[in-house]
C-alpha cells in the first residue's frame, strides 16, 4: 500500500518536473537572440483596436511575434506607454502637451474622418464648425435657423468615455457637460447610424466607414466628408490613429510591427477596415 | 470450512459498507459545495460591488449626498450625480406597473377562472414562451416597432422616450405577474366559489369580491416579482430610452435608468468614473434588497 502511494507521488512529482522544464526551455526560446517569438504588448484606444487587431493578424502570420493587444481606451492606452505597461499605446486623438513632456514618440498609422450625418430627407447639406457646436451644445435647436425645414433638432451622441465622441468634441471644440442634455445617448456607430436613419429630426456622428445611402452626410465650412480631403487637410472633422511610445522603450520587434503597418501592405489592410491611409 | 468463508464474507460485505458510507458522505459533501457555491457567488458579487463602489466616497472624497441628488452627470469633468437616473428608474418602473399589472392581473383570472380549458392551452404556453424571449430582443422589438409608432402617432421628435420604455417593460413584466396570479388564483379552494355562488354572486362579483381578495398575497407578489424584473431590466431599455440625461418631466422626455446607465458606459470607463458605475450598481441593490424585503413581508403575511 505505502510503496504504491510513493510511486504515485513519485511519479506525480516526475510529472510536475517534466512540465517545469518544459516551460524553461519555452521561456529560453522566447529569449532567443534572433528576437522571434518576442511579444509586443499594445494597449489603448477602442476606434484604432479593431485596425490593429487587423494588422496584427495578418503580421503574426509570416513573423513569429505575439501581439497583444487590449482596447482600453486612448487616455489608459497612453498613460500604459508612458508607465512602460504596454510597450507601445495606441491613441484616436492627438497627444496633450503633456503627455508629450512625458518623452511620448509618436507615429500616425492612418486617418480617421468623423461626418455629421443626418436624415436623407433633410435640406441642410452644409454646415460650418460654428453651427456644428452650436447644434451640439443646443444654442441652435430647429432646422429652420440653419436654412432647414421648420422642424426641432434631436441630438444624437455618443456615450460619454467613448473615442470617437471625445475627437468629435475636441475637434469641435465643446465640451461633454455643454452637450445638450436632452441629446440621444447611442452606443456605437451603428446604433447612431440607425436612430439618425430613423428620425427625420435627427442629427448624429460617425465614423467615414459607417457612410451609406441611409443617411446623408453634411459638408462642413463647404468641404465633402472624403478620404482625399482628409489627407490634403482641408475637411478638418477628422482624427489621427496614433502609435505611441517611449523614447527608447521600443523594441525590434514593435519597430517592425510599425514599419509593417506603414508598409504598402500594412496600408492596404488600414484602406480596408475603413480608415484613411497615410500614403 | 464454513467459518472462513462467513468471515470472508463478512469482510467483503464490511469493505463495501465502507464504500458506501464513504460514497454517502462525499455526495453530501458535493451537494453542499453546489449549495454553498451560490451564496459564495452572491458575497463575492455583493463584496466586489460595494468594495469598488464604496471607494470614491470613502478614499476619493467624493460625497454620496451629491452622488445621489446630483442632476449632473458628466464623468469626464468629474461630475457624478444619478439624481435623473434614480428618477427615470422609478417611473418607468411605476409607468409599467399601471400598464401591466391590470393586464396580467386580468389576464391570470382569465386563465383560471373564465377560460375554457382548450382556450387556456393555447394561452398558458404563449405567455410562458414571452417569458423566454431574450430582452435584448424585446429592445429590438421596441426600437423597430413601438419608437416609430410612437413617433408618428403622437408626431413627436423623437420616439426614444420615457413611454416606450414604459410600454417595453410593461410587455416583459407581463409573464411574471400572469404566471404567478394564475397559480394563486387557482389556488383559491373551490368551496370559496361555490359558496358565493350559492349566495346568488354572479361569476365576476365572486371574482372580485372573493377570489381575488383571498388570492391577495398571491397576487402582491406576483406585481414584486414583476417590478423586480422591470428595475432590473437592462437591455431592451437601453435600446429604447433615448438615454439622455435629464430628470423627466413628461411621458415624452427620453431618460436614463440607472441600469442602461452601467451597461452604456462600463465599456469606456475606467479609474472614477468605473468606480461610479459600480455606486450606481450598490443604488439599485439597494432597490432590489428593499423590493425582496418587501416579498418576505408579504410571503410572511400570506403565510399567517
Amino acid at each position: 500500500m505505502f510503496s504504491l502511494k510513493k510511486i504515485k507521488i513519485v511519479l506525480l512529482m516526475l510529472f510536475i518536473l517534466t512540465i517545469l522544464s518544459a516551460c524553461t526551455s519555452n521561456n529560453k526560446d522566447t529569449q532567443g537572440s534572433d528576437g522571434s517569438d518576442a511579444t509586443v504588448s499594445i494597449s489603448g484606444s477602442t476606434s484604432v483596436g479593431p485596425l490593429a487587431e487587423k494588422l496584427a493578424h495578418k503580421y503574426t502570420e509570416e513573423d513569429n511575434t505575439n501581439i497583444e493587444i487590449n482596447q482600453i481606451g486612448s487616455s489608459a492606452g497612453i498613460t500604459n506607454a508612458t508607465s512602460g505597461v504596454s510597450e507601445i499605446g495606441m491613441s484616436s486623438r492627438d497627444l496633450k502637451e503633456e503627455e508629450k513632456a512625458n518623452g511620448l514618440n509618436e507615429v500616425v498609422i492612418a486617418y480617421d474622418g468623423i461626418v455629421v450625418v443626418t436624415h436623407p430627407t433633410n435640406k441642410v447639406k452644409d454646415l460650418t464648425m460654428e453651427q456644428v457646436k452650436q447644434i451640439f451644445t443646443g444654442e441652435v435647436t430647429n432646422w429652420n435657423e440653419l436654412g432647414g425645414d421648420d422642424m426641432e433638432i434631436v441630438v444624437v451622441s455618443r456615450e460619454d468615455g467613448s473615442g470617437s465622441r471625445d475627437a468629435f468634441q475636441e475637434i469641435v471644440d465643446y465640451s461633454s457637460g455643454e452637450l445638450i442634455r436632452n441629446s440621444i445617448i447611442a452606443s456605437g456607430n451603428g446604433n447612431i447610424k440607425t436612430t439618425v436613419a430613423n428620425n427625420k429630426h435627427a442629427v448624429g456622428f460617425i465614423s467615414f466607414e459607417y457612410i451609406d445611402e441611409s443617411i446623408s452626410t453634411i459638408d462642413i465650412n463647404g468641404v465633402e466628408a472624403t478620404a482625399d480631403n482628409v489627407l490634403q487637410e482641408k475637411y478638418s472633422l477628422s482624427r489621427p490613429f496614433l502609435f505611441v511610445y517611449k523614447e527608447g522603450q521600443l523594441t525590434e520587434a514593435g519597430q517592425r510591427f510599425i514599419d509593417f503597418i506603414l508598409s504598402e501592405d500594412g496600408q492596404l489592410i488600414a484602406a480596408e477596415t475603413g480608415a484613411i491611409p497615410v500614403k | 470450512m464454513s467459518i472462513p468463508t462467513t468471515n470472508k464474507q463478512a469482510v467483503e460485505i464490511g469493505k463495501a459498507n465502507k464504500r458506501k458510507y464513504m460514497l454517502e458522505k462525499l455526495s453530501s459533501r458535493i451537494f453542499l459545495i453546489c449549495a454553498l457555491l451560490s451564496v459564495i457567488t452572491l458575497l463575492l458579487i455583493i463584496g466586489f460591488v460595494f468594495y469598488k463602489g464604496a471607494h470614491p466616497f470613502v478614499a476619493g472624497g467624493y460625497s454620496f449626498i451629491d452622488f445621489i441628488f446630483g442632476t449632473d452627470w458628466v464623468p469626464s469633468e468629474d461630475k457624478f450625480g444619478i439624481f435623473p437616473m434614480i428618477v427615470a428608474s422609478i417611473f418607468a418602473t411605476i409607468g409599467a406597473l399601471i400598464i401591466g399589472v391590470p393586464i396580467g392581473l386580468f389576464t391570470a383570472i382569465f386563465l383560471a377562472e373564465i377560460a375554457s380549458k382548450r382556450l387556456a392551452k393555447i394561452i398558458s404556453p404563449a405567455i410562458q414562451l414571452l417569458a423566454g424571449i431574450p430582452s435584448v430582443l424585446y429592445g429590438v422589438f421596441g426600437l423597430a416597432i413601438i419608437i416609430p409608432f410612437l413617433q408618428n402617432t403622437f408626431g413627436l421628435v423623437k420616439g426614444q422616450s420615457l413611454l416606450a420604455v414604459i410600454l417595453v417593460l410593461a410587455i416583459m413584466m407581463l409573464p411574471t405577474i400572469v404566471t404567478v396570479a394564475e397559480t394563486a388564483i387557482r389556488a383559491v379552494p373551490q368551496t370559496y366559489r361555490e359558496g358565493s355562488y350559492a349566495l346568488g354572486v354572479s361569476q365576476i362579483g365572486t371574482i372580485f369580491k372573493v377570489i381575488v381578495p383571498a388570492a391577495k398575497s398571491g397576487i402582491m407578489t406576483a406585481i414584486v416579482l414583476g417590478l423586480g424584473r422591470a428595475i432590473g431590466e437592462t437591455m431592451a431599455v437601453i435600446l429604447v430610452a433615448g438615454n439622455s440625461l435629464i430628470v423627466p418631466t413628461s411621458l415624452t422626455d427620453s431618460v436614463r435608468p440607472l441600469t442602461t446607465n452601467i451597461a452604456l458606459e462600463m465599456g469606456y470607463a475606467f479609474g472614477t468614473h468605473q468606480e461610479m458605475l459600480f455606486a450606481t450598481g450598490i443604488v439599485l441593490f439597494s432597490f432590489i434588497l428593499i423590493l425582496n424585503f418587501v416579498l418576505a413581508k408579504i410571503s410572511a403575511k400570506g403565510g399567517n
